[in-house]
This record gives structure tokens, sequence and C-alpha cells, in this order.
């Protein structure tokens, strides 16, 4: 078991939970991933770090309810059942700060993608790089943690699709206003978004990182349930990545991976909001 | 005297399919004192020369006919640390029972069964197996809780080391736990036995991602000793087209789903796929696990196998019990392509017929294609349970050496690292449960010698 800090919604889909699970980031990177259950018979969630304190051993991450499992998981307010972590790759250039210096770096966050990208751009602002960034969500409500980025971006732009906050569009409406200024995009949120923006830096043929999410199971490479196909050939996210070279990751396919479960997801979300009634109206 | 074998009861198969509980029931006590009393306690017992761990065969045996199971669960202990897990997973017949001199004109004694009937009337009574010997100050860290660090773990542990388990997953147990079905090892028995060697001092860590987190080098500096056993690794898939299907899955995540996570309950969290008709590519015993489960989840579960039926490496008992559950052996066939429609959901299979021709060097027949045969079979699901390679995570950031096909490099148990010991399949690539035990006997024994 470990314990919860606290567990709070900071938008009307998101929530952030922080964790006191010090083996989880013991060696941790910008980049890495953890997974969290709940409860004992919870599904594993893997979740990419948002930000830790190491001295105190607190983990903390950023997660939309999407499911029944995430729903459960925004229920916790003691403590949750298992915390594993760090696992996967950290992010390159955060590896090798060295190999990228004098790079122009922009980063591209889509919906929850801002929780990854946070500790991305702050370890490279520690390390003497200043890099942009391109925020969208698809309204106003929805941008998360804009404090904290913004002290750790050089510039940060926004962008909604209902236009109630910075341009009216997509991330990648303003990214293509500035390829120019940039040697290096890294994108992070959902596959659609990383889909479009490397078909546009594709075209100026600006290298593009990108951080895959499909389903995973174990996390350790044992299963092969999150394989993405890169370069032609299957790589697990868990262990190969959860990083790769936009350029070569089959995006449409990952697409259609992402909704193996979707019958029996529905199933257990509507289970689950039947029997959190069931139990309203007992109290 | 009457000196027929004790036939075990099972399940049967029409009612097992509805459900994941144990096929085989073990004995009552009055079995057991039956079947203990057809062992001739031989002078010079062939059965322990079968056994890799040397459990006293006679010898408990002799305690079960006295009456006496505690003192039958004793002699077992001194030797294992899982005799409720091998009593139900050990190829007894290859092993022990294929040595008894009794099976030489007859049908050997039932020494798996009889072993796994003592742990069990052990755990029932709570009866403790050993006492540790006192604290002689010294630790070791163990990477991974399958069965070769579990007992290592246990020896270590018995003769007074203190002893730490990491294991990445949020249960102990390895193979056991996410990889043996519920139906063939209860996973409340693993739980036992694991419960016993916490009982005898051993600490488990469970959520630690050896590698990432903590690394091997820096355990090496904080205990006296180290053993990897980290099992067999990453689940190989055939290289075909389509083989990035939505329903196209390992063995180990069929299996990880269903065990570890509890698919199969009603009320699970963790979904799996409940399609009409589903292939399992191979034949050995995962293949068989894979495809009994599907069966009771009600799926119309196949096995499809390039060799024949003499050929398939599954234990004989695996497959008999396949068959009689309805499990369809599709032979001699090998999956060229996998068919999906334009959502990538898996409609099909491209199949070819395979013909057997002579031994090889490995004593395996070869097989090659019948090129004239290809045909397509419907189906909404793909199992590959083709073997495992090895997995490297836990020794990232460290200098274990590996060899040309990515196995750990051992003398007797040891790395090429210090203090590092390495067992189980993580050296020999996918193999048995017991062998995995032996492994992590003898490096708590050559780890004793070194720190003694």
């Amino acid at each position: 078991m470990y314990k919860v800090l606290y567990n709070k919604k900071i938008s009307s889909a998101s929530f952030e939970i922080a964790i006191e699970a010090p083996l989880a980031i013991r060696n941790a990177m910008p980049g890495q991933f953890c997974i969290v259950m709940p409860h004992e018979d919870s599904e594993r969630i893997p979740l990419t770090i948002y930000d830790m304190d190491p001295e105190k051993g607190i983990i903390t991450l950023i997660y939309q309810v999407v499911g029944a499992s995430t729903e459960e998981l925004s229920c916790i307010q003691d403590e949750v059942f298992s915390v594993v972590g760090p696992l996967g790759h950290a992010n390159e250039i955060c590896a090798n700060p060295e190999e990228f210096k004098g790079k122009r770096i922009c980063y591209v966050a889509g919906g929850v993608g801002i929780a990854p990208v946070y500790p991305q751009v702050k370890f490279l602002k520690e390390h003497g790089f200043d890099v942009d960034v391109i925020y969208g969500s698809r309204t106003a409500e929805m941008l998360l943690i804009r404090d904290k980025i913004e002290k750790v971006a050089k510039k940060i732009r926004y962008a909604t699709d209902d236009g109630s906050f910075g341009t009216k569009g997509f991330v990648t409406t303003i990214l293509e206003d500035h390829i120019h200024d940039y040697d290096m995009v890294v994108a992070i949120g959902p596959i659609i978004m990383m889909k479009n923006v490397v078909a546009l830096t594709k075209q100026y043929n600006v290298p593009t990182i990108v951080s895959m999410n499909p389903l995973m199971v174990d996390g350790s490479g044992m299963c092969g349930a999150c394989r993405c196909e890169v370069d032609g050939k299957p790589k697990f996210a868990c262990i190969h990545g959860p990083e790769f070279d936009g350029f070569k990751v089959d995006f449409d396919l990952a697409l259609k991976r992402m909704s193996i479960y979707r019958e029996e997801e529905k199933e257990k979300w509507e289970q689950r909001k039947k029997r959190m009634e069931g139990e309203a109206n007992h109290e | 005297m009457n000196d027929e074998k004790v036939k075990g009861r099972l399940q049967s198969p029409e009612e097992r399919i509805h459900n994941f509980n144990e096929v085989e029931f073990g004995f009552n006590d009055e079995e057991a004192l039956r079947e203990a009393n057809r062992c001739l306690q031989c002078v010079n017992p062939r059965c322990m020369k079968g056994c890799p761990v040397s459990i006293e065969i006679p010898e408990f045996i002799k305690h079960i006919k006295e009456g006496d199971i505690k003192g039958a669960y004793e002699v077992i202990s001194r030797s294992s640390s899982l005799p409720a897990v091998c009593g139900r997973v050990c190829p007894q017949e290859k092993q022990c029972e294929a040595m008894c001199i009794k099976g030489l004109k007859g049908e050997a004694i039932s020494i798996g069964s009889l072993e796994r009937y003592v742990a069990d009337t052990a755990i029932q009574n709570n009866l403790n197996s050993i006492t540790p010997a006192p604290k002689n100050g010294k630790r070791v860290a163990i990477v991974g809780s399958g069965p070769a660090g579990l007992t290592c773990a246990g020896d270590l542990a018995k003769a007074g080391y203190e002893v730490t388990i990491y294991e990445v997953l949020q249960k102990a147990g390895g193979v056991l736990i996410y990889g043996i079905p519920e139906f063939r090892l209860p996973k409340s028995i693993v739980g036992k036995e694991v419960e016993s060697l916490k009982n005898l001092g051993v600490e488990i860590k469970c959520d630690v991602p050896i590698g990432n987190s903590l690394t091997v080098d820096e355990l090496s500096k904080e205990y006296d000793a180290v053993f990897l056993g980290t099992g067999a690794g990453l689940p190989k898939f055939m290289g075909i087209e389509g083989e990035d299907g939505n329903q196209v899955f390992s063995a180990n995540e069929i299996l990880t789903r269903i065990n570890l996570m509890g698919a199969y309950k009603e009320d699970g969290k963790t979904p799996i796929k409940k399609v009409e008709k589903a292939y399992v590519i191979g034949g050995g015993n995962v293949a068989m696990d894979a495809v009994r489960s599907l069966k009771r989840l009600g799926i119309d579960a196949h096995i499809m196998y390039r060799r024949g039926e003499e050929e398939l490496p599954a234990r004989r008992m695996e497959v008999e019990h396949a068959k009689d559950e309805g499990i369809v052996f599709d032979l001699l066939q090998n999956p060229k392509r996998i068919l999906t429609d334009e959502n990538n959901n898996v409609i099909g299979l491209e199949v070819v017929n395979m013909v057997l021709g002579e031994p090889g060097e490995d004593g395996r027949r070869s097989v090659t294609e019948d090129e004239n045969s290809l045909h397509t079979v419907d189906c909404g699901m793909v199992v590959m349970a083709l073997g495992t390679s090895p997995n490297h995570e836990a020794l990232k950031h460290s200098d274990v050496k590996l060899d040309d096909r990515g196995l750990i490099v051992v003398e007797g148990t040891k790395t090429s690292l210090d203090n590092v010991y390495a067992g189980g399949d993580a050296v020999t690539g996918a193999a048995t449960v017991i062998l995995a035990m032996e492994a992590g006997k003898k490096a708590a024994k050559e780890i004793m010698e070194k720190l003694s």
C-alpha cells in the first residue's frame, strides 16, 4: 500500500494525485512512466510521470477520467494498492542533453499530454536549454497546470478548439506558423494529435519524438500488449519506448489497436456506474 | 495385497470447461495411505536420482505410511521450498516416477500426488516446515520471485541468511502467479507457499523494476550477494503478415490477463476478448495453458502446431486433459498470414500443411511446407505461444555478461560479476518450474559456500 497525499480535481475531467512511493521514482528521468493500481483487483493503469520530489519520495501524476479504472482511481483518498516505476526509457534529449546543445526545441502538448511534457521542459531548463511549448486542448477549462508550465517554458503558446483561450484551432495551426524556428519537436498527446504534428514536421523535415500510450498490462516486456509498429517492426512501448521517432511510427495502426477492448470497456464503465449508484442509494 | 495404483479424482471435463477450479482433486487420507503403502521403500531409491532437488522420497512416503504427515512435510521441506507447487506442476512422469522401480513391471508410485497431499495437508493444518538457523548477519538480494528466486530465498533463509526478494509485479510468484492457470495451480496455494517463506524471515518487495529503479550494481554493493532469477522474457512472435491485428496476443498476455489480473471473473476489472473461435499457435505447456483457459471462457479453442502429435512438447497429461476438454488439435499445420478486416480485427488465418521429415541434429524431426495445401480458416483471435527471448530490463546499467543468444553467462551459477549469481530461464531459456528451482537451489549452495 502506498500513501496518497492528495488526489484532487484540476479540471472537469482531470485529476492530480500525489503518492509516497520512493522506489518508483528512484533513478527516474523525464519521459519514464509508472503503473498504478487503485485496489488489489484493479486494472494496471500506466501513467507518465508528471512531477516528483526525490527527497520526500513523492511521485505526482495527472490523469483524465476516461473509463471505469481511471474513475476508480479518482475516488481514492487514502492509499493505492500498487505503484511500480520508473518504467521505460528516459526522453532522449534529457538522457543526453550534451548531444542536443544548441538545438532549437519545441514541445507540443495536447490535453493531459502536458503532464509528461512539464518535467522534460523543467529538466531542460535546469540544464541550460530554453524550449518553447505549444499547448492545445478542446477548451480553456481543460488547459492544465498553466502556472507551472509557464514558469519553465521560454515561450508558451496556447490553442483551443473553440477559441476560448489562445489561438482558435489546433496545435498544428500554431506549429505551422513557427516551424522554421525549430530544429526539433517533441509531441505528446492523443495519438491523432501526434499523427497530425508528425504529418506537418515531416513536410519540413524537423525531427520529432512522440510518446506512445498504447494498451498495456505488465509494463515490463512480458506480455507484448503494447506493441507499436515502428519502422515496420513491432516494438514494445513499455521497454523499447514509450518515446519513439515520430517519423517511423504507424499511427493509424496505433489508433486501431486502441479500440481492441472498446466494447468491454464500455460494459465495465456501465457496471461501475450502476454499482456506484447502488451504493449511493444504499446510503 | 491389492497393488493397484490409486487414480487421482478429476473434475469431469463437461463440468470443468465451465470453471477455473482445479482439475485434480488431490488424494484424501485413505487414498494417500493406500498409494503410500505401494512404495517398496527401496534401499537404493532410484526415484531420488530422478528428482532435480533430491527430495528424500522413500523417507517422506514412510512417514505417510505411519500417518505422520508433519514428519513427511519436514522431510520434503528439507529439499524443497515449494512442495504444493511441485506436487502439481512437476513433470514427474519424466523424473522421479520415471525412475520408480515399480514402473518397470507395472505402474510407478504417484509420487507427485503424494507430495501434493503432504503439502496441502500441512497448509490446511498450518504446519511449520523448518525453524531457520540463527541469523548469520549476511544479506542476499534476489531479483524475481518466480520458482528460481523463491527456492534460492528459501534455502538461504533456512540457513540464517537475511533475504530480500525484489519483484516487478504486484504479487510474488512469477510464472506461478501470472502464467500457470488457476485450474492447474490455485493461486491461493502459491500464496500459502510464499507466506511460509515469509515466515522463514524472507522479505518480499513487490513493484520494484530492478534495472530502472534500483540497479543490479547497486544491489551488489548493498548486499553480500545477489541472485538473478528474472525469468524467460519477451514473448516471441512469428513475424508474419497481420500479426499486428487487434486480436493477436501472446500467450503471456492472455495468461497474465486471466491469472494475474483475474479477467475471467465476472466482476474482473481487466478485460479479455471473448470471441467465437481462437487458434493458439504452438504445442508446449504454455500453449496448453492458454488454449484451456480460452476454452473456459466459452471460446471454440484450437491448437495449431506445425509438427505432429508425437512431437508436441507439452506434458502428456496436459495434452490428454486438453483433449478431454474438447480442444481441437490442428496438427502439421502452420499459419502463413493472419487475415484482418478494415478495422484491423482478426477474421481468419491462412494456413499451410506441413510434412514431417527426418530427425535433425537436435533430435527433433524437421518439417517442410506442402506448398499446394494453402487454405484459410475463420477465427476471431490468434494467440502466439512460441516461447520467449531474453529480457534485459533488470540488467540495465550493469555489466552482467551475456552470451550471443542474450542469456546470462554463468560458471556454476556465478555470473561475470563477483557476487552476482543467476539461474532459471534467464540462464537456460524457457524451461520448467522444477529446473528453475534446481538452479535456485544450486545458487543458494554456491552463495553459502562463497560467503561462509
